[in-house]
């Protein structure tokens, strides 16, 4: 039994492997490109939440820390100090990964769970906010800015379709961890702690460290979303960056695609952008009303489906 | 004091302060007269969402409430963002500049007024916990659910009923912020970590200790507004807030672990 469903879902991630793989050859508007790029940059920022939330079961409201602080980290090392984009990047990445790593010791130390977890991170989201806004070296309210300077080695790509390649690559490599997690010993022992802290820990499992890899490792794949967010929009400004508005869309996806699930948040992000599109196509383009569905879907995703739309296919399979 | 964890709280202020504004502008109802229309509304308003909404979706999950609530935010907020767009609106009061002399300084008059409820209402408050039987069932349910349905209490309406408590008083500081404050859809997100920090630093159910709170929490706000500036002022609240969650998750005068 368990091998067949472990051959089947390589079946799939192949097969959409492939699909994304082919999809710039059917698509020759710029709007469909960009639609595909920002479902699969949501897919990155939820597979990066999953991680934490879904696996682990440690729900985070203040995932834009991490986003932000991979956002502001290559954009400052840029701009700044004139250093290169890739090697910006590999240390924006270990600066999301250290905020992780920060805020995840401090608040497991001292044993918070569940509801006031989300909360601490919500503070952290907005301490961080604050200060990138007052501050001048961060650009303060303005935001940042990188200069336009087309070119692999920068980072930024004239042909829009080779940010959809970035991104579907990045997308790849996380799903290729969050199957890692669901087949590995580190995995087996996240979900324990999910399914009951207290237990495991009497098993000999050592909770914090778990927990703490889980939101470091979480931190690191947030960053690099921050990172390709600021490439791909060479603009960042601390609602942005740092905003709850980019904690609920890092929750969202895999809340709807299915929490703990390797394809959830890739099916998510999907889900969201065809239904933003969508509404946006029936009402009009009026601000607030894709959240509003986002909202709508979240409370009927809750009460029906609370495996998500995963638990669709689990269901039958 | 349930131990709900409502994320929703904001946004149904910053419904409340809508309401107010409409009441006055639409029909010149006084925000103090409107305490009598909308304190009633919000209570049903607030034991329906909580009965028909939140309980059946969270199935009674702590985790699932928190989603609940911030799904019910999200609605909400974009809803007021869809109807009456981002413009900020407020409202002129004929008694909104009236400066009354208290000694040391010279106050506002609705922040006065606001002062005084906020006394009236904690009142009320620790009169209606520790005299009603509502009171007593809600503290019991908080205590010892089991044991609570056991004896006949139903846990469901107590919830509820609570909730719509919460709502109300939500309503009635709408009311009371509404002369000297503005409403934008956005509005409520302010409020929200200041509320939660507020309760976690008296000790969730703790009465004196929100008070206490509040105020402490007024003071750390004006000085480092004082001492660091407009925009890097705002830190104080949030800093205190994982502080005290860190440090001392109890509260100062709460006596229960989380």
């Amino acid at each position: 039994m368990k091998r067949r469903g472990f051959d089947a879902q390589l079946l799939v991630l192949l097969a959409l492997g492939l699909f994304f793989l082919a999809l710039p050859q059917f698509i020759h508007s710029s709007f469909w490109l960009g639609f595909w790029t920002m479902a699969l940059f949501f897919a990155l920022l939820g597979q990066s939440w999953n991680v934490l939330g879904g696996f682990g079961g440690q729900i985070s409201f203040g995932h834009a820390v991490f986003f932000g602080t991979g956002a502001y980290m290559s954009a400052v090392l840029q701009v700044k100090f004139g250093i290169d984009a890739w090697t910006s990047a590999a240390v924006a990445v270990g600066a999301g990964a250290l905020v992780g790593a920060f805020i995840g010791a401090v608040s497991f130390r001292y044993g918070l769970r569940g509801s006031y977890f989300a909360l601490v991170t919500l503070a952290f989201a907005e301490v961080f906010r604050v200060l990138v806004n007052a501050w001048d070296f961060t650009g303060a309210g303005f935001g940042m800015l990188i200069a336009l300077k087309p070119g692999a080695a920068n980072l930024q790509f004239v042909d829009r379709v080779w940010f959809y390649y970035l991104i579907l690559a990045l997308v790849a490599i996380t799903l290729a961890i969050a199957w890692w997690i669901e087949h590995s010993r580190f995995g087996a022992y996240l979900i324990a702690v999910r399914e009951d802290e207290d237990a495991a820990q009497a098993l000999g499992i050592n909770c914090f460290r778990v927990k703490l890899a889980a939101i470091t490792l979480s931190a690191a794949l947030a960053a690099l979303a921050g990172i390709f967010y600021m490439q791909y929009f060479l603009f960042v400004d601390s609602h942005i960056a740092y905003g709850p508005a980019m904690s609920i869309n890092a929750l969202l996806a895999p809340m709807i695609g299915g929490m703990g699930t390797v394809l959830g948040p890739l099916i998510g992000a999907v889900a969201l952008g065809g239904l933003s599109e969508f509404t946006s196509a029936a009402i009009g383009k009026t601000p607030g009303v894709n959240l509003l569905a986002y909202g709508i879907l979240l409370l009927i995703i809750l009460r029906f489906l609370p495996n998500g739309l995963m638990g669709l296919f689990r269901g039958r399979a | 004091m349930l131990h709900i964890i409502n994320f929703a709280h904001g946004s149904v202020l910053m419904m409340a302060l809508y309401a107010g504004y409409f009441l006055f502008s639409l029909f010149g109802v006084d925000p103090y007269v409107a305490i009598l229309i909308l304190a009633p509304l919000f209570f049903c308003l607030g034991y329906a969402l909580q009965r028909f909404v939140i309980a059946p979706i969270s199935f009674g999950k702590e985790q699932n409430v928190l989603l609940v609530t911030l799904a019910l935010s999200i609605i909400l907020d974009n809803l007021a963002l869809f109807l009456w767009t981002s413009t900020t609106r407020s409202i002129d009061v004929s008694y909104a500049e009236n400066l009354v002399d208290v000694g040391v300084t010279m106050v506002a008059l609705p922040r006065l007024v606001a002062l005084g409820a906020a006394i009236v209402i904690g009142l009320l408050f620790w009169l209606l916990m520790t005299w009603t039987d509502l009171g007593k069932a809600i503290r019991a349910v908080a205590r010892e659910r089991q044991g609570a349905r056991i004896v006949g209490i139903s846990v469901d309406h107590i919830f509820a009923m609570s909730f719509g408590i919460g709502t109300a008083c939500v309503a009635i500081a709408a009311c009371l912020l509404l002369p000297t404050f503005y409403v934008t859809p956005q509005v409520g997100n302010a409020f929200i970590l200041i509320a939660f920090t507020t309760v976690v630093l008296g000790g969730m159910g703790s009465f004196i200790g929100a008070l206490v709170a509040g105020l402490l929490l007024g003071i750390v706000e004006a000085l480092s507004g004082i001492l660091l500036g407009e925009s890097l002022g705002q830190i104080g609240i949030f800093l205190i807030f994982i502080l005290v969650l860190l440090f001392r998750p109890t509260g100062l005068f709460g006596q229960r672990a989380l």
